[in-house]
């Protein structure tokens, strides 16, 4: 196990760079959640570190060496792909027990580990089944198990839970993390999905274009972004962003309420034209357009659930809605977060 | 938790994961068979061209530079001029031919039946068994006196004995039967080349043309053919290439004869060349089939890149 | 018989009778064959018999006749080397080049691909010449020996094309795996690679095999002593003493010989196709 840190990596497919100089230090034992849209350049930098590709500049460093040009069965790094990537014509025993092999770990020891693994993970009873004989789920439990066994220096998992069902994922999330402390393996884990970053995550880099956009833990990154890009696209739905004073001014949907609830506390208020509104159950999703601003952007307000049932609120009418000024974020017009507050 | 595998062992060396490059490991790959290529098929490309403007043969091989008087005799010769004309009949006659037969047994065998795949299965064996040793079942059939042809012609009263056409024996005839024995082996190929584009038209196109109205010939001929044509010209330029340079065939049934009436390209370089010795004049005939290869070659690739665009 | 039925079959009759005109175009040839290896001579050589069947009982002689007094024996196992060495050569040559070409991504790896892919398509009539005189000078000429050394010349562009088919049908990914799973890229190729694509290497093997049994102007250039022939070349030539052809022998060995390609043909057609297809199509 080992801490990896990258120095200003670019890779370069012919002129398109999909990795545009990332800098990312990730300490022994952390879960750093890759969040970026697909096609930034997230599943690039992963098969950087794993080896799968070449830097076309900059350092990988592993455990503190610069492993440039080092192969990756030279990295001891283990890696869980989209689509698990299991040996097909292996038996589940086999696929756990093929990492160990190929470092020529005695047959005794093996059997002791892939024991280990497989009681981890819970599927001991899968052992002599082939992976097509295996449901999604299973499948997952013995890539993870197959990553794990040899302890391997970094685990990498390239959105591991694309291939499940709904219902399962939220499961798998919540196992995958328990592991990880379990076994306190450093681990790069890469998604396009808000909700498993941000459940998961130790810290999460913000991706795009290449380039990281902002480091945090998942409430830095929620409550005060960076810069616009990152406001948008963490939070569903995302803050609004509205212009103002050749800045723009930034505020959640969740804090976008009407004026009369809230109290005692410092506030800024808008008039708020209702357009649309959805109702999801536990909460209201409403969509409208302020005075004074852009007519055509669209604003969003989720609103509690004491205010679901009743429909006070309806298509075409005004209300006055406010946001308290600590729940303000300010960008500069170049979108960066501005210094201040 | 257990204690688990050793650390890894640091890198000694950049040298020692040389082969861990994938440039490195792919052309290392790839060479030997590059290398085998190259040496047997590129040199000797390379020699048919150089004997070619050689005074080379058998019996006096030098190297003598001659330039093109081979190319020029060759050609001065009404016999090659004969041969080259033949080359184009047999071909295009074959090729379309072999077409027409393709393009309609596809469409028979496109349709579920009771027993099609035994159908299928016969239907196929022309293109795999060797063509020699088909060519050969074929002589036999229009053997001079006993072929079984002219004695179902006999039996069904459309000719007699006596003026029974003696097929390999009559200049036009003769080319007519290789023309045919060639498509005979060319069409089972050309309905599984058929056969395979029209299966990979995904189903919904055929059924949204039927929904919008189109008979069978609009379908056929507006949305099939157009859809299969890039793997139709692959399975027509392989079928051009081979019947264009084909030797066997001719050599087994009619000799080039009677009288030069059946001689094509391939037949004659191998008659020069090989049986007589006269290497030069040999390789000046066979490279008359390049330039056209080379036409079929480029438009071919050119093909490719459209198809990829 | 029910009205609804008549016509039904009426209506098939042209579409059955078309398949009966395939069926008799394609196959006929070959009944051919089989009657005449089974007739007697008088039976064949005699213009008053209906040809189409037996007229004599049928009879071994010809077979008997083509293994006791011919060298078909002989042509039968120089074939067969033949048909094993060069399979041997292209496996070891194709199937390290069809993978490299189906990982290497990139216009060289495609320039490269279509580069062996033509190289199939020059043809004997246009490399017999020089390559008889390659043949001569290895020491070669009229030794089975030479079609060992040349018929991988049109076996390894062709079946490297089928091979790059087949691999680029592999996933990526579980590759991959075993190389961050501590596998150098040969690693991969061996442990993964070649494992998951046996069916195409069999593909492959039998395809390479029917090639060389389908050679006929290479063999017809550089052999003609009788005891190297392959088995294609030794029935259609060598079988006729001057100008009398020995009609139920020649039949009988080209039977001998066209049974085993006629088989595997039909059994690996359609993998034959997606390999052609399947490298053709990224």
């Amino acid at each position: 196990m080992a801490a990896v840190s990258t120095r200003n990596i670019v890779k370069k497919f012919g002129e398109l760079a999909a990795v545009n100089g990332i800098s990312l230090d990730v300490p022994n034992g952390e879960f750093m959640v890759l969040l970026g849209p697909s096609g930034c350049g997230k599943t690039t930098f992963l098969r950087i570190i794993c080896g799968l590709e070449q830097q076309t500049s900059g350092d990988l460093l592993i455990g503190g060496d610069i492993v440039n040009d080092v192969p990756p069965r030279a990295r001891g790094v283990a890696m869980m792909f989209q689509s698990y990537g299991l040996y097909p014509h292996f038996s589940v025993r086999h696929n756990i027990a093929f990492p160990l092999r190929t470092q020529r770990v005695p047959g005794a020891e093996i059997n002791k580990k892939v024991a280990w693994a497989a009681q981890l993970l819970g599927i001991d009873h899968l052992l002599d089944r082939r992976p097509r004989q295996l449901s999604g789920g299973e499948r997952q439990r013995v890539a993870l198990a197959r990553a794990l066994v040899r302890e391997p220096t970094a685990l990498l998992l390239d959105e591991p839970l694309s291939n499940l069902d709904a219902k399962l994922r939220a499961f798998a999330r919540q196992e995958i993390k328990q592991f990880q402390q379990r076994v306190g393996v450093t681990t790069i884990y890469v998604t396009h999905d808000q909700v498993e970053a941000m459940g998961m995550g130790d810290r999460i880099a913000v991706i795009d274009h290449g380039q990281v956009r902002q480091v945090g833990t998942p409430s830095e990154i929620y409550d005060n972004p960076a810069d616009r890009f990152v406001a948008a696209f963490v939070g569903a739905p995302p803050m609004n962003i509205v212009a103002r004073n050749g800045g723009y001014l930034g505020f959640r949907p969740e804090n976008f309420l009407p004026k009369d609830m809230i109290k005692d506390a410092a506030f800024t208020e808008f008039k708020f034209r209702v357009d649309r509104s959805e109702y999801l159950g536990s909460e209201r999703i409403v969509y409208g357009a302020l005075e004074g601003f852009d007519p055509k952007q669209v604003i969003t307000a989720k609103l509690p659930p004491a205010h679901v049932a009743d429909e006070w609120i309806r298509p075409g009418e005004w209300h006055l809605f406010a946001v308290r000024n600590s729940a303000l974020r300010h960008f500069d017009d170049d979108g960066k977060r501005r210094s201040r507050l | 938790m257990v204690a688990i595998a050793d650390s890894v062992p640091k890198p000694t060396a950049r040298f020692r994961f040389i082969l861990d490059r994938r440039d490195v490991f792919g052309s290392l790959m790839v060479a030997p068979a590059i290398l085998y290529v190259l040496l047997l098929v590129g040199v000797p490309l390379l020699m048919a061209v150089y004997y070619s403007l050689s005074a080379y043969t058998i019996y006096n091989p030098s190297w003598r530079f001659v330039g093109l008087s081979n190319f020029i005799d060759i050609v001065n010769n009404p016999v090659f001029r004969q041969t080259l004309y033949n080359t184009f009949i047999f071909t295009f006659g074959s090729q379309i031919l072999g077409l027409v037969l393709g393009k309609f047994g596809a469409l028979l065998l496109l349709r579920p039946f009771p027993g099609r795949k035994l159908v299928r299965a016969l239907i196929i064996l022309p293109w795999a068994v060797p063509i020699a040793l088909a060519t050969v079942a074929w002589e036999w059939m229009f053997d001079s006196l006993y072929s079984v042809i002219n004695w179902t012609l006999i039996a069904l009263g459309i000719v007699t004995r006596s003026n029974a056409p003696n097929w390999l024996g009559t200049p036009h005839l003769a080319m007519l039967c290789v023309i045919v024995v060639n498509a005979w082996r060319f069409f089972p190929f050309a309905i599984v080349i058929f056969l395979a584009g029209i299966t990979a038209i995904p189903q919904d196109v055929l059924d949204a043309a039927t929904i919008d109205g189109a008979g069978f010939w609009r379908r056929n001929y507006q949305i099939i053919m157009p859809m299969i044509l890039p793997i139709v010209a692959v399975g027509l330029i392989f079928g051009f290439v081979f019947t264009f340079t084909d030797l066997s065939i001719v050599f087994l049934m009619t000799m080039g004869g009677p009288v030069g009436a059946t001689s094509v390209l391939g037949f004659a370089g191998f008659q020069t060349g090989i049986n007589s010795g006269d290497v030069s004049h040999g390789a000046a005939i066979s490279l008359f089939m390049l330039p056209v290869l080379l036409v079929v070659v480029v438009a071919m690739l050119r093909f490719i890149r459209r198809r990829e665009i | 018989m029910p009205r609804a039925v008549l016509t039904k079959m009426l209506r098939e009759t042209p579409f059955y009778g078309a398949v009966a005109f395939f069926l008799v175009l394609a196959a006929f040839p070959f009944y051919w064959m089989v009657i005449t290896s089974f007739k007697t001579n008088p039976d064949l050589y005699n213009v008053t018999h209906v040809p189409f069947w037996f007229n004599d009982p049928p009879t071994l002689e010809h077979f008997r006749y083509l293994f006791d007094k011919t060298l078909f024996t002989t042509w039968l196992l120089n074939s067969l080397i033949i048909g094993l060495c060069v399979t041997g050569i292209t496996l070891v040559t194709a199937v390290p080049a069809g993978y490299s070409l189906a990982r290497m991504t990139g216009r060289q790896g495609e320039a490269l691909g279509i580069g062996i892919f033509l190289t199939y398509l020059v043809p004997p009539t246009l490399l017999f010449l020089p390559l008889s005189r390659v043949v001569a000078g290895l020491g070669l000429k009229n030794s089975m020996w030479s079609l060992v050394v040349i018929y991988p010349t049109f076996t390894i562009p062709f079946c490297t094309w089928l091979l790059m088919g087949f691999f680029k049908a592999l996933p990526v990914e579980i590759e991959e795996a075993a190389i961050v799973d501590g596998c150098s890229l040969f690693g991969a190729f061996v442990k993964m690679a070649i494992p998951l694509s046996l069916p195409g290497i069999l593909t492959v093997v039998i395809f390479t095999f029917t090639l060389t049994l389908q050679e006929f102007v290479y063999a017809l250039t550089f052999i003609s002593a009788s005891d190297q022939k392959p088995i294609t070349l030794g029935v259609a030539t060598d079988l006729i003493r001057g100008d009398i052809f020995y009609w139920g022998e020649i039949m009988a060995g080209a039977l001998i010989a066209s049974i085993p390609v006629a088989i595997a043909y039909n059994l690996f057609l359609d993998r034959f196709i997606s390999g052609i297809t399947g490298g053709a199509v990224k």
